[in-house]
């Protein structure tokens, strides 16, 4: 097996004296999707936060395309090729839907497959509607303009944080029909989920997280309801 | 009730607090930073503009022009070094930090060049004046508004239609998000006040021209540029030109009605504008 | 770390020791140093109001100096205009700098942070300016106490012949004890205050006024209520200070320089928000004065830059820092000071 382009190891994370993350392990593989799947607070928001340099990793590493990057800033994470869509979207309220694209690629212009015009291509409703405010569009429009704006950066690795959280089901399923073009841009994928059939759909590994430990890792088709389901909820028969 | 004459002279003088308040407002709107050494710094400008002139022998419309880099390096270095730790929810420590720092230019400039009164001689355009109709404008004053109005729309400029200025708006929207971005918010901060003391240049320049200055005079400008903001709103920087000139027109008018009544009708004009409006005329960054 | 609080006695016996000392200093100090430690004494009753304000309410003003100079002049009318004892104009002073602080309290608390910060100055600056139009006390350009009137104060003719001293000195020597007096009971209400309900209630909206709601704490009143009792002793103390200044001018009694800025600087340098931080830095304030002295402005300069290296290094003050490290408490409130803040806004 090739270096994976994305490796996380052994990483623990604290939110002050709580601790968030025990020694978490993923590895990403060149044009892989991987799903991270788990309750609330089971730490995968944790685990991007701590891998794009927001929270401060107590322990650990974080390796892309071999090099380490554990530790570094925010900004830097970035530079070297990892963008995230966050959770909650985070679009900027003052800025319009294209200057929202555009900022994605204020920092790092990388060659690539990805500007404006591709996507618009990818995400036709923003084209129309690219002067209005980011923040006056529908819920599915502005997951559209925050999956854009990370992709603007040309990424190696894009990060996918709750994609779906508190979108209609025909809205996923728009949003989701883009992973193809983004995986055939170059990108690799991890996307986080709490909607389990969706990320077994998506993903060509899933690894599920329980109170900052990962209980379970397959391939979709490996994985039986009854794993999953104690792997989601801990062992309760 | 008041003369077209009165009026016309608020305008303008409004175009001068303007001035003293737009890179206040900047900073302010992109950093919610309170910089009380601001009007100090603008002395400091006005100081260092005299001191060129009197080196070289230049005019100080010249001397401004190479004021305004060395007022950038100065913005920057004050930010890198200093204010960028302080920035925080808690808006005590900058608060104190630049007021110790107002504190410290103060009583840095007296020690070096005294308490007298100092003027920049612009030559025979001081003294100019152009009649408009029946009113006798002075050509400085009309200047002043003039760049005013010009500095605004240029930041207006940068702020809306270019790449440093979304990532301006972006950093003050949430700065978090914008560090993902790629975008390194001291950085942008330091730019932020690099700016906004070439505008205090500019600003030097009509005060040290149009009027008498000496160390003390920094924090009453000072209140004059923060009510115009507040006036006008946080984060709008028009509405900062707007603010300048209410103020202007309540202290020409206040002097008309009496003398010594000037400075005093503007703040009054600044609480009842609060009282009816605590976000100001026209709030666009959310507090 | 065990914090090893003393027994509440023992803070108490010491303030009692520290202030018989102090009390004493007249009987043995000459005028000049009497005179100095007055100043001193009522800088410490406008660092404590001013801790109270910012480190306690979380109401950071930088226009204390409208009720220093509101005390003033009232004591100036009472005696100038109606005649009346200086002691008395003192306490009408604090009357109606609490009574003034109402409506500039109607003002600044429909504004938040910096804009409240700046709401302050402007309503000392229209103070400052508006009593700039009171002809009767001399307009712009002031006006002093008659001649006499401190001799002639209550209280200053026993103090003469017990302490056989001439009349000026025993102005100067009444006027102390008063500030001295102003001091301990300013400290003693502050504390009582802060281990009472009301004050765990404020302290409690500093933390997190969200909390602090949700368990019936109305965060506005309590406010209100500290910023009108802090306008109460600051209008004392105006009106105590210009007694012995006995000249009036608006620029001196609502300078924003000695009655605000200086208070600042010895709050922060202590410790904002505990209670001997103010002493502590009153303290460091006299020794740079007394040190710098010769050197003009440079006291200031200095003065500027340890309250900036305060900020930067040490943001719990001396004070805080002492007891963060040492775990030592006096006059102990039973809460802890403020973390110090993150470098970046989130």
């Amino acid at each position: 097996m090739s270096e994976p382009i994305l490796s996380v190891s052994g990483l623990t994370a604290h939110y002050g004296d709580f601790q968030a993350l025990f020694g978490v392990d993923v590895a990403l593989e060149q044009g892989e999707v991987v799903a991270i799947i788990g309750a609330n607070g089971a730490g995968k928001t944790t685990l991007m936060r701590a891998i794009t340099g927001i929270a401060r990793i107590s322990a650990g590493r974080v390796r892309l395309d071999g090099r380490d990057i554990t530790g570094t800033a925010a900004p830097g994470i970035l530079m070297a090729g990892i963008a995230m869509v966050p959770e909650g979207r985070r679009l900027f309220p003052s800025l319009s839907v294209e200057e929202n694209l555009l900022i994605g690629a204020h920092a790092r212009r990388a060659a690539g497959h990805w500007n404006l015009e591709s996507v618009y291509r990818l995400f036709p409703a923003l084209r129309e509607r690219r002067h209005h405010p980011g923040t006056a569009l529908s819920g599915g429009q502005q997951q559209m303009v925050a999956i854009g704006r990370a992709l603007m950066s040309n990424p190696r690795v894009l990060l996918c944080d709750e994609l779906s959280l508190g979108l209609a089901p025909v809205v996923i399923r728009e949003i989701y029909a883009a992973f193809p073009e983004i995986r055939a841009s170059g990108a690799s994928i991890v996307v986080i989920e709490q909607d389990v059939g969706q990320a077994l759909k998506v993903a060509d590994y899933v690894h599920c997280m329980m109170e900052g430990r990962i209980t379970l890792s397959g391939r979709p088709g490996d994985l039986s309801r009854d794993a999953i389901h104690d792997a989601y909820f801990g062992a309760t028969h | 009730m008041f003369s077209l004459d009165t009026i016309v002279q608020g305008l303008l003088l409004g175009g001068l607090y303007a001035l003293f308040a737009a890179g206040l407002s900047l900073v302010f709107g992109i950093m919610r930073l309170v910089n009380l050494a601001h009007g100090d710094l603008i002395v400091l400008g006005a100081y260092l503009i005299l001191g060129l002139g009197t080196v070289t022998g230049m005019n100080p419309f010249v001397a401004a022009l190479i004021a305004m880099p060395l007022m950038f390096a100065l913005g920057w270095l004050l930010q890198t070094r200093l204010l960028n730790r302080v920035l925080g929810e808690d808006i005590l420590p900058p608060l104190l930090v630049t007021f110790g720092l107002s504190v410290v230019i103060q009583n840095g400039l007296l020690a070096a060049f005294t308490a007298d009164s100092r003027k920049l001689a612009a030559g025979p355009v001081e003294s100019a004046s152009v009649a408009v109709g029946p009113v006798q404008m002075g050509v400085m004053p009309v200047m002043s508004l003039a760049t005013a109005v010009a500095v605004i729309l240029g930041l207006n400029l940068l702020f809306y239609r270019t790449a440093l200025g979304r990532a301006f708006r972006a950093t003050s929207d949430d700065a978090v998000t914008a560090q993902l971005m790629g975008i390194r918010p001291q950085r942008i901060f330091a730019m932020a006040t690099g700016i906004a003391l070439v505008v205090a240049a500019i600003a030097a320049l009509y005060l040290g021209t149009r009027a008498n200055f000496d160390p003390s005079i920094g924090p009453a400008r000072l209140l004059y540029a923060f009510e115009a903001v507040i006036i006008g709103g946080l984060g709008s920087l028009w509405g900062t030109l707007a603010g300048g000139v209410v103020i202007g027109l309540a202290q020409t008018m206040g002097a008309a009605i009496n003398p010594e009544w000037q400075i005093l009708a503007g703040h009054v004009a600044f609480v009842l504008i609060l009282m009816v409006r605590p976000r100001g005329l026209f709030p666009r960054a959310i507090d | 770390m065990m914090k090893t609080s003393f027994p509440a006695y023992r803070p108490l016996a010491l303030a009692v020791l520290c202030a018989a000392a102090l009390a004493l200093v007249p009987l043995i100090g000459p005028r000049a140093v009497v005179q100095d430690l007055f100043g001193i004494l009522c800088l410490l009753v406008l660092a404590l109001n001013w801790n109270m304000l910012a480190g306690f309410a979380g109401l950071v003003s930088v226009g204390q100096q409208a009720f220093v100079g509101i005390g003033a002049y009232t004591m100036f009318a009472a005696v100038i205009l109606f005649g009346l004892d200086p002691l008395a104009g003192v306490l009408l002073g604090g009357l109606v700098a609490m009574a003034l602080a109402v409506p500039v309290a109607c003002f600044v608390f429909r504004l938040n942070g910096a804009y409240f910060a700046i709401g302050t100055w402007v309503a000392a600056e229209i103070a400052r300016l508006g009593l700039g139009q009171w002809k009767a006390l001399g307009g712009g350009t002031g006006t002093s106490l008659p001649k006499g009137t401190t001799r002639d104060m209550l209280g200053v003719g026993p103090v003469k012949e017990w302490l056989g001293v001439s009349s000026a000195a025993a102005s100067d020597i009444l006027l102390y004890w008063l500030a001295l007096g102003l001091v301990l009971v300013t400290l003693g209400v502050s504390w009582a205050f802060l281990r009472s309900r009301m004050g765990l209630g404020l302290q409690a909206i500093r933390d997190n006024a969200m909390a602090a709601r949700a368990v019936g704490v109305d965060p506005v009143r309590l406010k209100a209520l500290v910023f009108l009792l802090t306008a109460f002793g600051t209008g004392l103390c105006g009106g105590l200070l210009f007694i012995q200044i006995t000249r009036i001018t608006p620029d001196a009694a609502f300078s924003l320089l000695d009655w605000t800025a200086f208070v600042l600087f010895v709050v922060v340098i202590g410790g904002i928000g505990t209670l001997p931080g103010p002493i502590v830095g009153v303290v460091v304030f006299y020794a740079l004065e007394r040190l710098l002295s010769d050197y003009g402005s440079a006291y200031l300069i200095v003065l500027g830059l340890f309250g900036i290296a305060v900020m930067l290094f040490a943001r719990r003050g001396l004070w805080g820092s002492l007891s963060g490290r040492t775990g030592l408490e006096l006059l102990p409130l039973g809460h802890r000071a403020p973390a110090s803040a993150s470098a970046v806004r989130p």
